[in-house]
């Protein structure tokens, strides 16, 4: 029954995903003097929410389900974002402001004579796709081995993970890393042919992310809905009981984790198609610690509150820079703050508690008992 | 002398900072024997129980479990060799229903990826209601097992170990904060058990340990000092010493 | 702010000025009696357009003096020598002129000047000559900075001034340049033939006395096909003996760096180590607490400086105990506040406390502005002294001696009071430490209290080597967090072990691959470290440790 419920929260919550993307979608392709008419500005804001959505969806993947508390999970998001932003760099080919149709203009500014090694392949759309999954993967299979194996767990994790996107941070704002140093990736000009300034482009974009995130809720909601997902809520409550029981937690996270780890991945690669830039700044531990609020406001534990939690945060965001910027960070401490004293199930677990109180018959949350350290 | 040991620690020793908490320890257990551990608080029996699951490395000494070699392997490894271990805290998956936390401990499925698209079968869901038939759960199967009462909870726990199906199940003070008729029905519940397995039993119930009428072992200051019958140990004037305070 | 950087050093300025000015005028009164020396002007060079001759002029006067050089010189270093159309040699001091040659003043403004000719070859001539006028007149100070300057550049036309001064009687200190500068001289081209045996006692000297200036006098000498060849052999030998000297130093040198890096370190570590090592607790807002400390030895530097101008040399010591005050009492407030809420769940601390710190960034940027603001380092933090072949920076000393004593308090009150015990007592059992009497709520308030103080004891220290912004906090909390984790959670001495480690590894690393790579080299490392030892280098062991 339980796994029901939250079954067809997922699923209420994903097809909600997809109304509204496809009604802005179609919005801005209406001409601007109609009064339904939606901008493009409007369009890639909602895209850029999608893209968060789906880290954090990643998030609340290996912090609500297995209770490993992730500091550093933009770090894959950037990653991911990264190996777009290579392969879109490559399709500006010889429309470049130094007009050099091998490399990209940052390079040519560096005066580099060819392409380093591990751009080998970045102008295939396929290698493309390949990259944006297979070094995020390939970062958190070899971290999470690591650190699992060693048994690091709580608030160790958390901070080694913040050592890491810091470090990576550092390193991608080398100009000599290749990745085009403090500015990033940037100046676009199309994906497959799509001229990615045409609101048509842009529409298109939105539907996919809004399909793809849908389709990253449903995976995850069947990875942690059966008899693994009975695991993992184990392995975060009671992780040595289950050692002796004859199960390996480690592996069980090294599973989850780089699962996590791919979405972010996806999340990043949508993120640059839409907002146009990919830069250092992503790697922010700070950037890491925010997705993690969204899951929390939210509700930690439950896959629609991840998306919500997403997007009202960065909607809040949006109109508070906009109105009164320098009170945001005000309330984005204040959420940080009120979010664990007074709401630590998050918005879901409210309105799963108001709901129950209304109708006893509903039944529980699957609601964290403590931290797994 | 039916079979040879089971279960055998010799010469085990293992240092916390400086703090010798077990010290020369050798213990040994036949196939099918259920065996009390009773000692004061230090006396190392946690340890003991930590040593023999993989938890704790020994410095040194050697630690077999029919034919294999314990110190080499972790708890994982260990638990699917046959050795079950309940907590003295309940420990059970306070999230998850009772029938779930039994599902989980069924012997069988322990790859993670085994496990992304095992389904309940018949068998498994036969064996699980057995279980809740043992555990006098059934009523209880779909309750999440944080609502259960402290003594429930501990016959969850003994449940899920039944559920490994192993050879041996180290059980640590099962009867702390039961009631009376708790305890001796937990007393009957590992007799019954001992039927088909081997038991360690480590207990500061003397009442229970008489109700189980096994074999004792006293553990002292990391070794052991007194083994045999539980009339002959306790008229030790070791023993008493121990117990009574110097 | 930066008005008072600017009249801070407009005042040194001064100082320094000042000090430079009573010489010419003492110089004057001296030398203004004797006659002129009718014969050879000894000032006739400097009148020529062509730099050699000028630059001859120039080093006679050092070397042979003349009744006005010293103040002729000094008026060519400072740009004040003119030459007329008459070639007469004048001195402007404002507006009112002087005979350069005689040091008496001129009522009319001479015709037709132009300043004395220099390039850099002059003002080699003239550095050199003052060094040797120095030699002979100045104070004990000047003496021997013209001693060692001589020993630097060594030009053997100088020799007999050096000779001269080693003939006089002169102060202990001075013994040693000179002899460097003689030596220095004798290997130098242009030597008088000395023989083997004295050139090869000069090599001794200068292969004792070390230094890059030494090496480069002993690889022209060893080239110099002309020269003896033992004494070629042993300026070779003794090139590799100061090669390794000077390595050694230099590794001396990076170990200095890297400890003062790592004092910094364990400065920003040591609350962390308190209230994350011994009591469990993840405050994501050290770093800002750090900050405020930064922040009040800003403002007592501002109060000082309007309140008592006189005393503001002396804001850091008031700082030290203003900081503490405050970001103690404030770590007493988040703990009432905020973490005692959280016990027991510290993920959620660690978000709660990040929460915090975002609003007291944000906080101090409204009030204070989003840009750095300027503190001041006291004059008697400035500058360096040598220790042998070490530069040792003032500030960075006293940062390592300041850990050394906030290390040396924590221990004391973690290990000999009252306090320390029940705080022991409370991490250690909480249930029995409440069961004896002990009020542990108020522990736990204090205990976070003292991490937090030390937190602002850091920030007096950071104020005065990075840049107080609302951000300073941000640049130093992975790395606390590192260092505490690094060195063993609760093991104080593991918290100063790792401080170091990473603060000399730091350094290493920097002239291999350079800072950021270095940087990022040693995360990595640190990573790796810890995911192998989770516990860190120095590990508390036992039952009750539970991953």
């Amino acid at each position: 029954m339980t796994g029901e419920f939250a079954f067809r929260g997922v699923v209420r919550t994903a097809a909600a995903v997809l109304v509204v993307a496809a009604l802005l979608a179609l919005g801005s392709l209406l001409p601007a003097s109609n009064p339904l008419s939606v901008s493009p500005f409007v369009v890639t804001l909602a895209g850029k929410y999608l893209a968060y959505a789906m880290l954090a969806l990643a998030v609340d993947l290996v912090w609500g389900f297995v209770g490993i508390l992730t500091l550093g999970h933009a770090a894959f998001f950037a990653l991911g974002g990264y190996a777009m932003g290579m392969y879109l760099v490559r399709e500006i080919g010889a429309r470049g402001v130094y007009g050099n149709p091998d490399l990209p203009d940052f390079m040519v500014f560096l005066s580099w004579k060819s392409l380093p090694w591990y751009w080998w392949g970045s102008d295939h759309v396929l290698v493309a796709a390949v990259l944006v999954l297979a070094v995020p993967g390939a970062l958190a299979a070899l971290f999470g081995w690591l650190a699992f194996r060693s048994r690091v767990g709580g608030v160790y994790l958390s901070i080694i993970t913040q050592a890491l996107t810091y470090a990576l941070m550092l390193a991608f704002f080398q100009n000599g890393l290749g990745f085009g140093g403090n500015n990033g990736l940037t100046d676009f000009k199309d994906v497959l042919g799509f001229d990615l300034h045409q609101p048509g482009t842009r529409a298109g974009l939105l539907i996919i992310s809004a399909l793809v995130l849908a389709g990253a809720m449903l995976a995850t909601r069947a990875l942690v809905g059966g008899r693994f997902g009975r695991l993992l809520i184990a392995v975060r409550d009671a992780q040595s009981r289950t050692r002796f029981l004859g199960y390996r937690p480690d592996q069980v996270k090294l599973l989850v984790w780089v699962a996590s780890a791919l979405i972010a991945a996806v999340g990043g690669a949508l993120y640059v198609l839409q907002v146009g830039i990919i830069n250092p700044g992503e790697f922010a531990p700070a950037n890491s610690i925010e997705s993690v609020i969204w899951v929390a406001v939210g509700g930690r534990g439950t896959l629609s509150g991840a998306v919500i939690g997403a997007v009202l945060v960065n909607l809040g965001k949006t109109l508070f820079t906009a109105w009164l910027p320098e009170l945001w960070l005000y309330g984005l401490g204040a959420l940080f703050i009120a979010t664990t004293l007074f709401l630590p199930q998050g918005l879901v677990g409210l309105g799963r508690h108001i709901n129950r109180r209304r109708d006893e018959v509903t039944p529980e949350v699957t609601r964290p008992a403590g931290d797994a350290a | 002398m039916s079979g040879e040991a089971l279960l055998e620690l010799r010469g085990v020793s293992v240092t916390f900072d400086g703090f010798r908490a077990i010290n020369d320890l050798s213990l040994s257990l036949r196939q099918g024997e259920m065996r009390a551990i009773v000692g004061p608080n230090g006396a190392g029996k946690t340890t003991m129980m930590d040593i023999i699951t993989g938890k704790t490395r020994p410095d040194t000494g050697v630690v077999r479990f029919a034919g294999h070699d314990l110190t080499k392997r972790d708890e994982a490894a260990i638990a699917r060799l046959g050795i079950g271990r309940k907590f003295q805290k309940p420990t059970v998956f306070e999230a998850l229903s009772v029938r779930d936390n039994l599902l989980l401990s069924l012997k069988g499925l322990r790859s993670p990826f085994a496990l992304l698209l095992a389904r309940e079968t018949a068998e498994e869901a036969g064996r699980i209601d057995a279980l809740l038939g043992i555990t006098r759960l059934a009523p209880h199967a779909r309750v999440q097992a944080g609502g259960l009462s402290h003594g429930q909870k501990q016959w969850l726990e003994i449940g899920m170990l039944l559920g490994q199906e192993p050879q041996l199940l180290l059980v640590d003070e099962p009867v702390a904060g039961m009631t009376d008729a708790e305890t001796m029905a937990t007393a009957d519940l590992l007799r019954d058990i001992n039927r088909t397995r081997s038991v360690v039993v480590v207990e500061h119930d003397m009442e229970f340990v008489r109700a189980l009428g096994v074999g004792v072992t006293v553990l002292h200051e990391g070794s052991v000092l007194a083994e045999g019958a539980l009339e002959a140990v306790s008229a030790d004037p070791r023993v008493i010493d121990v117990y009574l305070g110097r | 702010m930066s008005d008072r950087r600017r009249r801070i050093a407009l005042l040194a300025l001064l100082g320094v000025a000042l000090a430079g000015a009573p010489a010419p005028s003492r110089a004057q009164t001296v030398d203004a009696a004797p006659p002129v020396a009718a014969a050879a002007d000894p000032y006739a060079g400097l009148t020529s357009p062509h730099f050699e001759a000028i630059a001859a002029a120039v080093g006679r006067l050092g070397t042979e003096g003349a009744p006005q050089a010293q103040a002729v010189l000094r008026a060519l270093s400072a740009h004040h020598l003119f030459v007329a159309e008459d070639g007469g040699l004048y001195v402007r001091e404002g507006e009112s002129w002087t005979d350069a040659r005689t040091g008496a003043p001129v009522t009319s403004a001479p015709a037709g000047v132009r300043a004395v000719r220099e390039n850099n070859r002059v003002r080699g001539a003239l550095a050199q000559a003052m060094a040797g006028q120095a030699l002979l007149a100045g104070d004990a100070a000047a003496r021997r900075d013209a001693a060692a300057r001589l020993a630097d550049h060594p030009d053997p036309a100088m020799l007999p001034v050096v000779d001269r001064a080693l003939a006089t009687p002169h102060e202990a200190g001075l013994e040693a340049p000179l002899r460097r500068a003689r030596a220095a001289m004798l290997l130098s081209p242009g030597a008088p033939a000395t023989g083997e045996q004295a050139q090869s006692a000069a090599v001794r000297v200068l292969r004792d006395a070390g230094g890059l200036d030494a090496r480069a006098v002993l690889a022209r000498f060893a080239a110099d096909e002309t020269a003896p060849a033992e004494a070629r052999q042993a300026a070779q030998s003794a090139i590799v003996t100061i090669d390794r000297r000077i390595r050694l130093w230099s590794l001396a040198q990076q170990v200095f760096y890297g400890l003062s890096l790592g004092s910094v370190l364990l400065l920003a570590a040591m609350g962390l180590a308190i209230t994350f090592g011994v009591m469990g607790i993840i405050n994501m807002a050290h770093g800002e607490l750090v900050m405020l400390g930064a922040y009040t030895t800003y403002l007592t530097q501002k109060t000082l400086m309007a309140v008592a101008p006189g005393l503001a040399a002396f804001s850091l010591p008031l700082a030290v105990p203003a900081a503490f005050l405050v970001c103690g009492a404030a770590g007493m407030l988040i703990e009432r506040g905020l973490i005692r809420f959280l016990y027991g769940r510290p993920l959620e601390t660690l978000l709660a406390t990040w929460g915090l710190s975002l609003v007291l960034q944000q906080a101090v940027r409204s009030l204070f502005g989003p840009t750095n603001v300027a503190v001041a380092t006291p004059g008697w933090l400035a500058g360096s002294f040598q220790l042998g072949g070490l530069t040792v920076t003032l500030d960075r000393f006293a940062i390592m001696l300041f850990a050394g004593a906030v290390m040396g308090a924590v221990f004391l009150v973690l290990r000999r009071t009252a306090l320390g015990l029940q705080m022991r007592a409370v991490t250690q059992n909480r249930r029995m430490a409440a069961l004896m009497g002990i009020r542990t709520a108020r522990v736990d308030a204090l205990t976070f209290g003292l991490g937090s103080g030390v937190a602002g004891l850091a920030g007096v220290a950071v104020s005065q080597i990075d840049n107080v912004s609302p951000n300073l906090g941000q640049g130093y909390i992975i790395d606390s967090f590192l260092v505490v984790v690094f060195g063993g959670v609760g093991n104080l001495w593991g918290t100063l072990a790792a401080a170091m480690t990473l603060g000399v590894g730091g350094k290493a690393l920097e002239p291999l691959v350079g800072a950021v790579s270095g940087k990022i080299l040693l995360l990595v490392l640190v990573i790796l470290f810890i995911q192998r030892h989770p516990r860190g280098m120095f590990p508390l062991r036992g039952r009750g440790v539970e991953s």
